[in-house]
């Protein structure tokens, strides 16, 4: 993309006309076409900048409330080890975010204000956190389901046209890829334990199976933004397809564990070479989205509660370190 | 045993509390460095129940009257300036156990060479938000110096000699007086006037005897793992 740097800058100060408009985007149309990435001193029309900024502040945000399910159950953890394996996620999560702000940040806006947006019911998180822990086993199903359908969609990022974020994925997905595993041989020692465990493995499969299917978004025909995505290349795939490619890597991962996917439409199809499967209630995804879901305010609320306690600690941070940088005749030294 | 439970307990609870702070720190940071703390105390707790037997069946069918851990690590977090001051206690003493065994040759030299490194981090923590809040705005000042009050009576457990455990207590103690002091001093806070122990806490959590929030946080603890007797995870 130095090209297009360059050009970016001569036009910067030779001012803007349609012309030099018109010579960038063609730039950057061609940067993307030919798979280079952009990055972020590079021209790029505001609607992809605005896109970035909406998918990436999302995706911060839904691993920041999606620690709160899991941290629902640290401290009733059934071993050591399972303990430590969840403070580990948890932590991984935090961790997650705080790349995802800073990727964000790239594209000119700031984590405070992405932070007050979440708050402000202004930006989304995935609908997915939404629901609630309920048993020890759901630990372990929303690392198999839910971490491997973020995981299917999220690959795909790794590629994406936008340097930052692309890079920020192949981190993350290193990560999620082993939490996933976690979750999946979690799951993998209830359902061969005693009957109650296999009973909660089970359970928890059934509830949080059609909401993962939801994780992948509407259906193709109705997917507002992904048309413009997959041609600026930020998406890769559709969500039609992405979700069939989970569902049958899923169908034989629930053999292996002994456990039934809760969907009596669920069969192989020999024709098309994939699973087919039941319909998903769309009207129960829309009532997620629309903030109405079993947890929705319950996040939020706990969200909003602690950044507002710890308004004071953020307070005395930022005034310790002014002091630190005024020496004593009153002059900043930095 | 004494020893080894005690090390351990102290190590397994203090985790278990900053685990509570998950999804509720006041900054994405502090998610990432508390988490952090308590993985590495579960770390040291889960190889010292080892030596001691089982870990899983000491930390979750022991009742409340055999845990060993001092009180100061069992109380609950309450605010931030709280959970900072219990952590320089505990971390600032954990720091100058661990270098006193490391130094040695007894049986916790070659854990406490490990963990002396991650305690040196947890201090370096708790010292950095000492300041932070001591030194930084008037209400933080005053949430601080209130915290640093109301866990002091705590701290003398902290140096009641433990059988087994090869240090010199009383060195332990001076240095512990003598860093806490200056870490205070420099965050603009006043070292509590009172005495270390109420009269009766001194050398209780070692014995077995708790404060009231222990038993409900083993409680919640244990309760999944009682659920199912004798299952694996």
């Amino acid at each position: 993309m130095a090209a297009v740097t360059a050009s970016h800058t001569t036009q910067a100060t030779a001012g803007s006309t349609d012309g030099a408009d018109g010579a960038l985007a063609a730039a950057f149309d061609a940067a993307v076409a030919a798979e280079e990435r952009i990055e972020p001193r590079d021209w790029m029309p505001d609607a992809y900048r605005a896109s970035l900024v909406r998918q990436m502040a999302q995706h911060a945000h839904s691993e920041i409330i999606g620690m709160q399910p899991e941290a629902n159950w640290i401290t009733r953890a059934p071993s050591l080890r399972r303990k430590a394996i969840l403070i580990a996620k948890v932590q991984d999560e935090a961790g997650h975010g705080l790349y995802l702000y800073s990727a964000a940040e790239t594209l000119g806006t700031g984590r405070e204000e992405l932070l007050d947006k979440l708050h402000a019911g202004r930006q989304r998180y995935s609908s997915i956190f939404n629901y609630p822990t309920l048993t020890w086993a759901d630990v372990g199903a929303i690392g198999w389901l839910v971490d491997g359908a973020a995981i299917t969609n999220q690959v795909p990022l790794c590629r994406c046209s936008y340097g930052p974020y692309a890079r920020a994925m192949v981190r993350i997905c290193k990560e999620e890829s082993f939490h996933q595993r976690q979750g999946y041989e979690l799951l993998l020692a209830l359902s061969n334990g005693t009957a109650a465990q296999h009973e909660m493995a089970q359970d928890a499969v059934n509830r949080w199976w059609w909401p993962s299917l939801m994780m992948f978004g509407p259906p193709d025909d109705a997917s507002s933004h992904s048309a413009q995505s997959m041609t600026w290349k930020i998406k890769r795939h559709s969500n039609d397809e992405l979700r069939q490619r989970f569902v049958d890597i899923c169908v034989p991962q629930a053999e292996v564990l002994g456990l039934t996917l809760p969907d009596p439409d669920l069969r192989w199809n020999e024709e098309r070479g994939q699973h087919d499967f039941g319909a998903i209630d769309w009207t129960e995804f829309q009532e997620v989205l629309k903030g109405n879901g079993p947890c929705n305010e319950q996040r939020l609320t706990q969200r909003r509660r602690a950044h507002e306690e710890g308004a004071w600690v953020r307070d005395a941070a930022a005034a310790y370190a002014q002091k630190q940088t005024v020496v004593p005749n009153g002059e900043a030294t930095a | 045993m004494t020893a080894t439970l005690a090390l351990g307990d102290d190590a397994l609870v203090l985790s278990h509390r900053l685990a509570e702070w998950a999804g509720h720190a006041p900054v994405l940071e502090e998610e990432v460095a508390l988490a952090n703390i308590a993985l590495d105390l579960l770390g040291q707790a889960r190889l010292l129940l080892s030596l001691a037997g089982d870990e899983d069946e000491l930390a979750y069918l022991r009742e409340e009257r055999a845990f060993r851990n001092v009180q100061l690590v069992e109380q609950p977090n309450g605010d931030f300036a709280h959970t900072i001051a219990r952590q320089l206690y505990f971390s600032v003493y954990q720091h100058g156990l661990y270098e006193q065994l490391s130094a040695g040759d007894g049986e916790f030299a070659g854990l406490a060479a490990k963990a002396v490194k991650e305690v040196a981090y947890h201090r370096d923590h708790a010292e950095q938000w000492t300041l932070r809040l001591g030194d930084g705005t008037p209400e933080s000042h005053d949430r601080m110096q209130h915290a640093v009050d109301a866990l002091w009576r705590f701290t003398g457990e902290l140096f009641q000699p433990v059988e087994g455990v090869e240090v010199e207590w009383k060195t332990l103690r001076n240095d512990w007086l003598a860093s806490v002091t200056a870490v205070l001093e420099r965050a603009t806070l006043t070292v509590p006037a009172g005495p270390q122990s109420g009269g009766w806490t001194a050398g209780a959590g070692r014995q077995g005897i708790h404060t009231e929030p222990f038993g409900r946080m083993i409680a919640e603890m244990q309760h999944l793992h009682r659920s199912h007797p004798g299952a694996s995870w």
